[in-house]
């Protein structure tokens, strides 16, 4: 999850933004089935999956302020490229630079409503002002990390004993569990890097639309649906945890090493996308998350309905018409993705956003709503 | 005719039921579901073939590692499936082996995708094998 800042006014956007939506519908592929445009060789990408958004750096990708901002400053370092397989390099190889299907999304949002003044002008969001939303991940590569060692585990370890076979798992200092842990790590980078060069298209994309792309500082860049390796205090005590957050975002309070510095007087950025036609809300992470969740936020307003079902009730042309005359301009690869991501599929976000708040492992800076959205 | 394959409700991801009077022919139209959730199989030329052999230890580590392939081939080689023309399950050793023949194309922009697959899991999976009436359940991820 990636959140932009830019200085452009929505009247300014507004003016162009089919122009913009179809640039970036160009710049930024959704690369099912045919990949993206960067040709990689294998050398490239296992250095890749080494080092992260330094690779796209080093290639003219974006800016060191990009880095700084970022998880990790966008390299895990326990990543190792050698615990990756041939069929995961084979999947990630033509998808370098490419958004993806599903849930996977680039918008462009209005800063709709402020509700912490203070620490929205230090994460740079101003009411009225367009920030730009990227949510993807490590597309097939990570997948297929994820099938190989589901696969090894289950021959080590057996699954006979658990609820669901989904559920195999190793310990984590052994020697299978400790791959796991590099080949997963190298999976972040993939992300890391492939969000540092679609963030650097979304510059491009504006700059030639719009005349220029000063201002669009990046925010922040934190993943979700990962596991990570943390101190955490546990009945008083100080422990070295592995937290895995799926369905969940990482949510440091005031102070956290770990946070950039710029924002660590307040607390990390904490992105929470809601659907294609309501709103995404920047929070920041609480001191009370640290005691009671584990630095963990919800990472999204998670889906209600099936695919399915939102198939059968909506039409993909329907919808997108809808969003319009709501203010909202889809831009997406098929009609059929519009339907499955159709408003009423989700959650209500305001209601997540409402339980964060009220548990105290989060707190509103500020709301985002769509005004262009380009699907995969 | 009796259907091959339906879609169930599933909150996140895409579930399915694809029916056989053999394990062999459930696993085919299985096959078939999976294209349908990524392109319109009906458009898709057959115009290469794939051959497909994978090894499992027990039946739904098979299936997950059969309808894996053809993720694999889509997002690797860009190859996407018509159908499979021929599959054959044999046990080896404690274990199964599984030889199959598809037939598909190589996407390109006149190929709409509708979905991306992104794993096959073992989530909610069941394979119920009768004489002469059997059925896979597959939950994948997208």
């Amino acid at each position: 999850m990636r959140l932009v800042r830019t200085d452009f006014t929505v009247d300014q956007v507004i003016e162009k933004r089919t122009q913009l939506l179809n640039e970036l519908f160009e710049e930024v592929p959704s690369g099912v089935g045919k990949g993206g445009i960067t040709k990689l060789s294998k050398e490239e990408l296992l250095e890749l999956l080494e080092k992260g958004s330094e690779w796209s750096l080093e290639r003219g990708y974006g800016t060191k302020e990009d880095l700084e901002t970022t998880e990790e400053m966008g390299r895990m370092k326990s990543a190792d490229p050698k615990m990756v397989s041939e069929k995961a390099l084979a999947r990630g190889k033509p998808q370098l630079g490419t958004l993806g299907a599903g849930n996977h999304f680039l918008e462009i949002q209005k800063v709709d409503e402020i509700y912490d003044e203070a620490a929205a002008e230090i994460f740079g969001l101003e009411k009225g002002k367009v920030s730009v939303m990227i949510h993807c991940g490590s597309r097939g590569l990570g997948h297929q990390v994820a099938s190989d060692y589901i696969e090894q585990m289950e021959k080590k370890y057996g699954f006979s004993h658990l609820p669901d076979r989904e559920l195999v798992n190793a310990p984590l200092n052994s020697e299978l569990g400790q791959r796991y842990f590099k080949a997963m790590c190298a999976g972040m980078n993939y992300a890391f890097a492939n969000r540092q060069m679609i963030v650097h298209w979304v510059r491009a994309s504006f700059r030639k639309v719009m005349g220029t792309d000063e201002g669009m500082r990046q925010v922040y860049d934190v993943c979700h649906n990962i596991a990570k390796i943390e101190k955490h205090n546990v009945d008083g005590e100080l422990k070295t945890l592995c937290v895995h957050r799926k369905g969940a975002t990482r949510a440091f309070g005031p102070g956290h090493e770990e946070t950039p510095e710029r924002y660590r007087k307040i607390g990390q950025p904490v992105l929470i996308p809601g659907s294609m036609g309501t709103a995404s809300y920047v929070l920041v992470g609480t001191k009370k998350a640290g005691e009671i969740s584990f630095s963990s936020s919800a990472h999204g307003a998670g889906r209600e309905l099936s695919r399915t079902a939102a198939i059968r009730q909506f039409r993909g042309e329907t919808v997108a018409k809808e969003l319009l005359s709501q203010g909202i301009e889809v831009k997406a690869a098929s009609w059929k993705g519009i339907a499955e991501e159709a408003v009423p599929s989700y959650k209500d976000i305001d209601e997540v956003i409402k339980a964060t708040v009220n548990s105290g492992i989060g707190k509103v800076v500020a709301k985002l709503k769509p005004l262009g959205v380009v699907k995969g | 005719m009796e259907k091959k394959y339906e879609f169930l409700d599933h909150t996140a991801d895409a579930k399915f039921r694809a029916y056989g009077k053999s394990l062999e022919e459930a696993f085919v139209n299985a096959a078939a579901a999976l294209t349908g959730i990524m392109f319109d199989a009906e458009k898709v030329e057959a115009k290469t073939n794939k051959s497909i052999q994978v090894e499992a230890g027990d039946l739904k580590s098979l299936l997950v590692a059969f309808l894996g392939e053809f993720v694999y081939l889509l997002d690797a080689e860009g190859f996407i499936l018509k159908k499979v023309v021929s599959l054959t399950i044999n046990k080896k050793g404690s274990g199964y082996r599984l030889a199959a023949v598809a037939k598909g194309d190589r996407y390109s922009d006149k190929n709409e995708v509708l979905g991306d697959v992104k794993a096959v899991t073992y989530a909610e999976m069941e394979i119920k094998e009768e004489k002469g009436k059997c059925w896979v359940q597959v939950v994948v991820d997208i």
